[in-house]
């Protein structure tokens, strides 16, 4: 499984451009700050295991997808980084970081995009760890939202309200958000479902950007193949275990068949 | 007559009618923005189940009272309700049951509750006052409580208008990254439930609510901006106590009820004329 890897890390780093692949991939337990490590970790919902004995660590600057088949506990598995969920045993330890460290994005779905807001007043709700929830928002800030709107293609729409924006409008408003939180952990939930094929790879080209900055990248993903061409380490969920590790030692035919099922030869033929 | 006395008259010749119009329109400015959020939040039921659930402590208020006082009417009123909405949060939160289910099976009990201890101790005249309220018959001191209710309301919802806007809009973001969004929500609660103590006076426990729902959907069909929204809304409720007082006035008819049907009526209207209404067909259910 080992074998493989350095083949496929030069892949990876072709794709993404940048030369920090071998240091992200060093394999040695992390204890410093700002990388989140989970410990023997498992969640229960509703009386029911969801995953179980799941150690690993997030180091600072590492690119990681979170993947399996629906109903697996991926968004638990976030909602457990983010201290939402209780654990049911083990622990998860953050490095020092605090919640404002983190940028979050929700589903599309939970948000209420009748609501009437403005795409400008939505951007600077991502702001308001500057701000403060009662500050006002001030001309940096102001100018940071244009920006931010500018960065994803949202020019020329700030005045108008979210409901009128399309879906693909709309998920690049929300990481136009993220962009004002200047997080040094960025959490993303399922970030490219039903998006088109131009969107998603706008708003995949603004992720691996975060992630040469240094940016801690955590992100529930279904496509495959999306995940083996940009994220060097994957969380691979199934069975009510994780399997941590390397991409190209995870995302092997043999592995993804039990997490996911179909046949071996699926996955074998599978671009990679 | 004229115009000008069919408007002027009624206040200019009663005391009670000048009260009453300066009580629903404190009424409409305060209920009017809260009932807008209310119903972006999608909590219109919650907000109904509310103004039930402050019966019970206002009838408990009448009994300690011995009478309609609305200093241990509003205040028992304010504890009832709050503590509806706490424990019908915290059973939401414990079992499987949305929060509307709870919020209903506590609200009917309140009101049976209510009901039932008015009606021990009390008239049936007394049960109709607490059911219905007694607009013309508002006094200094009752002004004085709404007018201090609809300021603080005013007040705090401009305080907390950023956070509950962003709460409202995306409760995971804002909860995610360290916000309390669930303080805010409270606040909230705790601001339905003042305003809906201090239209319970004038429109009692069960038409206080109207005066929330009704203007903010109206002002809802003309506009799709938060900020004029809430303007509207308050301004849709201040003008429905004017009309309905002077139709109550003028046809003798009961004043509380009239100001109701006049948001009623007024809803109507913009339902048929506005652009968000029955014209758009369903594009309304998308936008709204």
């Amino acid at each position: 499984m080992v074998a493989a890897a350095g083949l496929h890390d030069s892949a990876v780093r072709h794709i993404m451009g940048t030369d920090r692949m071998g240091r992200l991939h060093t394999m040695i337990p992390d204890t410093t700050a700002g990388t989140i490590r989970l410990e023997d970790a498992g969640a229960i919902m509703g009386g029911q295991t969801v995953w179980r004995h799941v150690t690993g660590s997030f180091r600072p600057g590492s690119m990681t997808a979170i993947a399996g088949a629906n109903g697996t506990g991926k968004s638990t598995l976030l909602r457990a980084i983010l201290g939402e969920v209780p654990l049911a045993h083990g622990t998860v330890t953050r490095g020092g970081l605090g919640p404002r460290d983190f940028g979050y994005l929700p589903q599309a779905r939970i948000i209420d995009r009748g609501f009437p807001i403005s795409v400008t007043d939505m951007v600077l709700g991502g702001a308001w760890q500057q701000t403060g929830l009662f500050g006002r928002a001030d001309r940096t800030v102001r100018l940071r939202a244009a920006n931010a709107l500018h960065r994803v293609n949202l020019d020329g729409q700030a005045q108008r309200m979210i409901a009128a924006l399309s879906a693909g409008q709309f998920q690049r408003l929300l990481f136009a958000r993220l962009l004002m939180t200047d997080a040094r952990v960025i959490v993303l939930d399922e970030p490219f479902t039903a998006l088109d094929a131009p969107t998603t790879q706008d708003l995949l080209e603004l992720v691996c950007e975060w992630h040469t900055q240094g940016r801690t990248i955590i992100a529930v993903l279904h496509d495959i193949h999306q995940i083996r061409t940009c994220f060097p380490d994957v969380v691979l969920l199934h069975d009510g275990q994780a399997t941590w590790g390397r991409t190209p030692d995870i995302l092997t035919p043999v592995i993804l068949q039990r997490a996911y099922g179909g046949t071996r030869d699926r996955w074998a033929d599978m671009p990679s | 007559m004229s115009i000008l006395s069919v408007l002027w008259d009624p206040f200019a010749s009663f005391g009670f009618m000048r009260r009453a119009l300066v009580a629903s329109m404190t009424l409409g400015m305060g209920a009017g923005p809260v009932g807008v959020m209310l119903q972006l939040r999608r909590m219109s039921l919650i907000g109904d189940a509310m103004s039930h659930a402050i019966l019970p402590g206002a009838a408990v208020g009448f009994l300690l009272a011995g009478g309609l006082s609305l200093t241990a009417m509003g205040l028992g009123g304010i504890v009832a309700g709050l503590g509806v909405a706490l424990l019908a949060g915290l059973v939401s939160r414990r079992t499987q049951l949305a929060e509307d289910a709870s919020f209903a099976s506590f609200y009917l009990t309140s009101l049976a509750l209510g009901v039932l201890i008015v009606s021990a101790r009390g008239s049936n005249i007394d049960l109709l006052h607490v059911l219905f309220g007694t607009i013309l018959g508002i006094d200094a001191s009752a002004l004085c409580l709404m007018g201090g209710i609809t300021t603080l309301s005013i007040a705090l919802l401009s305080i907390i208008w950023r956070p509950l806007v962003m709460e409202c809009v995306d409760p995971g973001f804002m909860r995610m990254t360290g916000g309390r969004g669930g303080i805010y929500h409270m606040v909230f609660l705790f601001l339905v439930v003042i305003n809906l103590v201090a239209g319970f006076e004038a429109l009692g426990t069960l038409m206080s609510v109207g005066m929330m729902m009704v203007p903010a959907a109206t002002a809802r069909l003309w506009t799709r901006r938060l900020l004029p929204m809430m303007v509207l809304s308050a301004a849709t409720g201040m003008a429905a106590g004017l009309i309905g007082l002077l139709v109550s006035y003028h046809y003798g008819l009961a004043a509380g009820p009239s100001i109701i049907l006049t948001c009623s009526v007024l809803y109507i209207l913009s339902l048929v004329v506005s652009p968000a209404g029955l014209r758009a067909g369903r594009h309304v259910h998308e936008t709204s």
